[in-house]
């Protein structure tokens, strides 16, 4: 039985690393797409004569409105719409293929990571002291090598400690996965007290996700250590 | 002909002038000294120097090129003040070294950043970066440094990182180098190093403007003063007959405070 259940709870776990691992990549990169946006001082109006709209910075108040309303509702909602929305609304399922349900599940996963992700990385950007910016900018480095080169690393080291947490709650949030029937590790623990009545497989899980955060833990930590070279 | 040229500048923060109709002039190889009490201006009229701060109004020519006015807005665009600011250098008071690099890495990115853009850079990696290397340890060498180049600025003394911030200054060889209170950050023991090299530097005649509170130094080591208080320049002239015998009653007022503290 023991093995059995292990077999069953490493099939789980295959699908919670599976989300993890495309959740993180690509919820990383457009995090801070994200929070550029937040980040924009676009001005478009800025020579007409209205007093708000010549401060009004659209692509920033865009970005701030989505990031409220993504991190406003529980991710659980989210998923639920993104999978059946289509479907309901629009007569479409759009998730009808082979491997649509993680497909629908990645992608409500990103979007909501990625925004929280994208307040953090402000975060780091605008804890960069403005001398370091100012002193590429005098040495005639353009806005791109700036970010590049001197304000990406410093971001990066600041931003690893929040970061961590954020990550590690992605580990467990996976397993709201099985709202639209994905078996990801507890769905599966589950499994075996509704077909052969015992619980302990639902406590085995637990391990599981004790030794994900753990591996992550060290990862992290040694990230920190490599990053503790500067000030 | 001067070869730096500040005509009417003007820089307004919402309402309040903070620099008022400011024009001066300098010539190759000499060293200007800004001295003033703390707001009056100084350390924005060197921002706009190097176009950290947009002036409102005025123009700026180096080597009688016109490379700001205010009046004309294709002057502003973001490239073509890119090319401009590398016309000068500037050293921070609060140093600004890039802590995740090496001083010589400080001293060698932007002149890397800058090969990368010419068109034979992939032909002559090697070399071109080669020669930026060698540039980099003789401009630290020149500041005292040579047997710290591989050392991250956490690891320097802060007179040690003001030095590798000159040398980091001078990597693209600005026409006029630029002090924004280099020493006010420092420790009073430390304060001494740092100036003995802007002191070497202002011997080989480099163009220097120098936003000081040290009045002995500028007195000694400065061609010109200009007096700033409240966003205008008060009173010029030449450093060493200005400190000790000015001619306006602010100015006197300004510096006989500094004589009751250096008692």
């Amino acid at each position: 039985m023991f093995w059995r259940v292990t077999f069953e709870l490493l099939r789980g776990l295959g699908s919670c690393a599976e989300l993890f691992a495309l959740t993180l990549a690509f919820a990383l990169p457009l995090g801070l797409v994200i929070a550029f946006g937040l980040m924009s001082k676009w001005r478009p109006f800025r020579n007409l004569r209205t007093p708000w709209l010549r401060k009004w910075r659209p692509i920033s108040w865009l970005t701030n409105i989505i990031v409220w309303i993504v991190r406003g509702t529980p991710l659980m909602l989210q998923l639920i719409i993104i999978f059946y929305g289509p479907g309901i609304w629009f007569g479409n399922n759009l998730w009808a293929f082979s491997s649509g349900r993680m497909s629908a599940c990645v992608l409500a996963f990103v979007i909501n990571y990625a925004c929280y992700f994208s307040v953090i990385y402000r975060g780091g950007i605008e804890g960069v002291p403005q001398g370091q910016r100012e002193a590429g900018e005098v040495l005639g480095m353009t806005k791109g090598q700036i970010f590049r080169k001197i304000t990406l690393l410093q971001m990066v080291k600041r931003i690893v400690p929040p970061m961590s947490n954020e990550i590690i709650t992605l580990v467990k949030d996976t397993s709201l996965a099985r709202i639209i029937a994905i078996t990801e590790l507890i769905k599966a623990g589950e499994s075996f007290m509704k077909s052969s009545g015992i619980t302990w497989p639902l406590f085995y899980t637990a391990v599981f996700y004790l030794l994900f955060v753990g591996v992550l833990t060290i990862l992290f930590n040694s990230l920190e250590k490599k990053l503790s070279y500067f000030r | 002909m001067s070869i730096l040229e500040v005509q009417n500048v003007r820089k307004n923060f919402g309402s309040t002038a903070v620099l008022n109709d400011i024009s001066f002039s300098l010539n190759e190889g000499e060293t200007i000294a800004i001295i003033g009490s703390s707001g009056s201006g100084k350390t924005t009229l060197l921002r706009c120097l190097n176009f950290l701060e947009k002036p409102s109004g005025g123009k700026i020519l180096v080597d009688g090129n016109v490379i700001f006015d205010a009046a004309n807005r294709a002057a502003r665009q973001e490239k073509e003040i890119r090319r401009q600011r590398l016309n000068f250098g500037m050293v921070f008071q609060s140093f600004n070294l890039f802590p995740q690099y090496t001083a010589l890495q400080n001293v060698t990115l932007a002149a890397e950043l800058l090969a990368q853009e010419r068109p034979d850079f992939k032909q002559k990696k090697k070399e071109l970066l080669a020669e930026i290397t060698e540039r980099g340890k003789k401009l630290l060498a020149d500041v005292g440094l040579q047997d710290r180049m591989m050392q991250y600025p956490h690891q320097l003394s802060g007179g040690q990182q003001q030095r590798v911030a000159i040398a980091r200054a001078l990597s693209l060889s600005p026409r006029i180098l630029c002090f924004d209170e280099p020493t006010s950050a420092l420790d009073p023991e430390l304060t001494g190093e740092v100036l003995r090299v802007i002191r070497g530097l202002a011997e080989k005649k480099t163009t220097m403007i120098i936003v000081t509170h040290e009045m002995a130094f500028a007195r000694d080591v400065a061609d010109l003063v200009l007096f700033m208080d409240a966003g205008v320049v008060v009173e010029e002239g030449p450093a060493k007959d200005t400190i000790e015998r000015p001619k306006t009653e602010r100015l006197r007022q300004f510096l006989s405070r500094y004589a009751e503290g250096e008692a």
